[in-house]
């Protein structure tokens, strides 16, 4: 998704910043502005009607799937209870199975944080807020076995930046540590 | 080529003065601001230690500090505009300057002597709980601090829409919303006439909520048996926040449309597009601020489904109307570049392709692997960067009649030091968001300090660049002050 998205930003900023570049070297050629107004009314229409084609298809397709269906879900077959402290991360397991869903409910004990899961390799997989008096479910299902961490993505305070957590998937063949 | 205010309009000497000092406190801050930023990011990238405490303290400092003066920036751009087509009443910049300063002075107190680093967002409940990070009154001194410079900038968008309401019989004619209804014999107001009408309402509205949520967290922080709904809070901060910051730049693109159309001899009228469009954004600045609370799932979905759809609509207008309006203005006019117009063009470059990233951002799915990373501040940094604050720096030129900045070789090698070292700069934020840096971490981890590194290195230029901008403005500014 990353990856993505950094593409899709380069190639839009980019062609928007080539247009800039091409207008002011033109700049200095004198036209009638009549002429460059119709020109610009014409863009302007295929540009409005390109966008409103382009961002219904985008918005078409990324609201299919949205990370809010824990909630009314049944239970997955993994629950962790995850509360947010200042700052630590108190869980109820440390341990969860690799390919089974595994739903986080999460919620803080004092200020807001935010329940980050990172990979081995730093990649930001979800997320979601850990707030007080609210428990908010993540679903996740973990692709490869190995040590996770949940890392604070909420500004809570002095030790923000060290509230981290490891968190462990784990084969399904060792499905009794994971319980 | 005039570039003389239209109309033969010469703002009187109090608003000169005030706006000079508007100014002047904008430009020395935004350096201050500049540097705090710089100290931040070398501290991430592992060339400088500085405590957490102090690190959070200066953040917090950071955040605040340029919001205030982007707000104050660009209501002086606003106000010195719309000046020409209505009567204002200086005392009430005057009133706003002084609550301003008071503001900042509670603030500095509250951060630099009473340890306060509950960050410019005051989330509910971190003011009142601290970790014992700071005490109760630090944040109370904080949060009054910030509610004052808020009345201030209240009162400055009442005048204004007090303003428009004499001079035009209404907001709405203001907005023409008669001509674009086609009502019989209604004319379209200009454009500045429109976005003031825009950027009041939008402003007003935040500041009545942001005013709304700094009481009550003030009644919390006195009482604390008073408690607020935690998402409730969020909402109303969010709400404040993001709509504050959205109205700046439309104040800021008054300048462009005033002082763009001098250069080319090419009127900047508004269309029916560009009446509907201001239109769209005026209400939907105003709803999309749930695309902040993506990530809290207790949220009702429609809200954060229709959050993200109207913040892709929302991009439209500035896409479509004012972006491409900028260039059918300046493409084969002629135009004879200097600091100003180049300025004024980079402006609206930046707040085209800032718009790119956050409405990316704006997509749920998206929103969760980037939310509250740094890929956030990469694109309010780069509208803010390469938007609003070039729009200032060229109205700062304009109006100190500053013929030094045409076409000379140090302001353009300064021009480009500033929109390349500044792009360079959004963009680490942008690819350290893309390698899930989190935001507002005080220690990196060791594989991301090379992305900060490269971010300081970079930040250096901007504050050159910036130097020189604002260096020129205090050089000659009397030059305003004296003449008009």
């Amino acid at each position: 998704m990353q990856q993505t998205v950094w593409l899709l930003t380069v190639v839009i900023v980019g062609a928007i910043a080539l247009v800039f570049v091409y207008v002011a070297a033109q700049s200095g050629h004198k036209a009638e502005y009549a002429g460059v107004q119709a020109r610009a009314y014409w863009y302007r229409s295929w540009l409005f009607w390109g966008l409103i084609v382009f961002g219904a298809v985008i918005a078409a397709v990324t609201l299919r799937e949205l990370p809010y269906t824990a909630a009314k879900a049944a239970p997955a077959a993994q629950i962790v209870n995850a509360k947010g402290f200042q700052w630590y991360w108190e869980l109820d397991k440390d341990t969860v199975t690799v390919g089974e869903p595994v739903e986080f409910r999460v919620t803080s004990g004092d200020v807001n944080h935010g329940f980050g899961i990172y990979d081995a390799d730093t990649r930001l997989l979800a997320q979601v807020q850990a707030m007080p008096g609210y428990e908010n479910r993540l679903r996740h299902t973990f692709e490869k076995p190995g040590t996770y961490r949940i890392m604070c993505l909420e500004y809570c305070g002095l030790a923000h930046h060290g509230m981290l957590f490891d968190l462990q998937v784990i084969a399904p063949g060792n499905h009794e540590v994971a319980s | 080529m005039n570039l003389d205010n239209a109309n033969g309009f010469a703002p009187d000497a109090a608003t000169r003065r005030l706006i000079t000092a508007n100014l002047m406190v904008t430009g020395v801050t935004l350096l201050l601001m500049i540097v705090a930023g710089l100290v931040m990011r070398v501290t991430q990238g592992g060339w400088l230690s500085l405590s957490a405490d102090r690190f959070y303290e200066l953040m917090t400092i950071h955040g605040v500090g340029m919001v205030g003066i982007s707000v104050l920036g660009g209501l002086s751009v606003m106000w010195y505009f719309v000046g020409q087509y209505v009567q204002l009443k200086p005392v009430v910049l005057a009133i706003n300057l002084s609550l301003f300063l008071v503001g900042v002075v509670m603030m500095l107190a509250a951060i630099f002597i009473g340890k306060f680093a509950g960050a410019w967002t005051f989330l509910y409940p971190l003011p009142a709980t601290s970790g014992g990070a700071w005490d109760t009154m630090a944040a109370f001194w904080f949060l009054l601090g910030l509610l004052l410079v808020g009345v201030g900038f209240l009162l400055v968008s009442l005048e204004i829409g007090r303003a428009l309401v004499a001079g035009y019989g209404g907001l709405m004619n203001a907005l023409g919303w008669p001509y674009l209804f086609g009502v019989k014999g209604a004319k379209a107001p200009p454009p500045t006439v429109v976005a003031s009408a825009m950027s009041i309402i939008s402003t007003a509205l935040a500041l009545v909520g942001g005013a709304t949520i700094l009481v009550l967290s003030l009644i919390n922080l006195l009482q604390p048996a008073f408690t607020l709904d935690p998402l409730l809070a969020k909402s109303i901060i969010y709400f404040f926040g993001h709509t504050i910051i959205n109205a700046t730049i439309y104040m800021g693109v008054i300048a462009v449309y005033e002082l763009l159309p001098r250069y080319t001899g090419r009127p900047w009228k508004a269309s029916k597009p560009f009446l509907a469009a201001w239109m769209g954004s005026t209400i939907m600045v105003l709803v999309i601020f749930p695309h902040h609370l993506m990530m809290d799932f207790a949220m009702p979905k429609w809200t954060v489904i229709f959050a993200q759809v109207l913040s892709y609509t929302n991009s439209f207008p500035v896409l479509v109307v004012t972006g491409l309006g900028a260039l059918a203005i300046v493409h084969r006019s002629g135009i004879r570049w200097d600091l100003v117009n180049s300025l004024l063009f980079l402006s609206m470059f930046g707040w085209m392709a800032g718009v790119v990233p956050a409405v990316i951002d704006a997509t749920i799915v998206v929103n969760s692997v980037m939310h509250n990373t740094l890929w956030v501040p990469g694109h309010f940094h780069f509208y803010l960067l390469l938007g609003l604050f070039p729009m200032i720096f060229a109205f700062m030129l304009h109006i100190t009649r500053d013929r030094a900045v045409e076409a000379g070789a140090p302001g353009r090698l300064v021009f480009w030091v500033y929109a390349l070292a500044g792009l360079g700069f959004v963009f680490m934020f942008l690819y350290s968001g893309v390698h899930s840096v989190p935001r507002r971490w005080a220690e990196h981890l060791p594989e991301w300090q090379a992305y900060a590194r490269v971010a300081s290195v970079l930040i250096v230029g901007v504050l050159l660049a910036t130097c020189y901008f604002v260096g020129r403005f205090l050089v000659r500014f009397s030059r305003f002050l004296t003449h008009g």
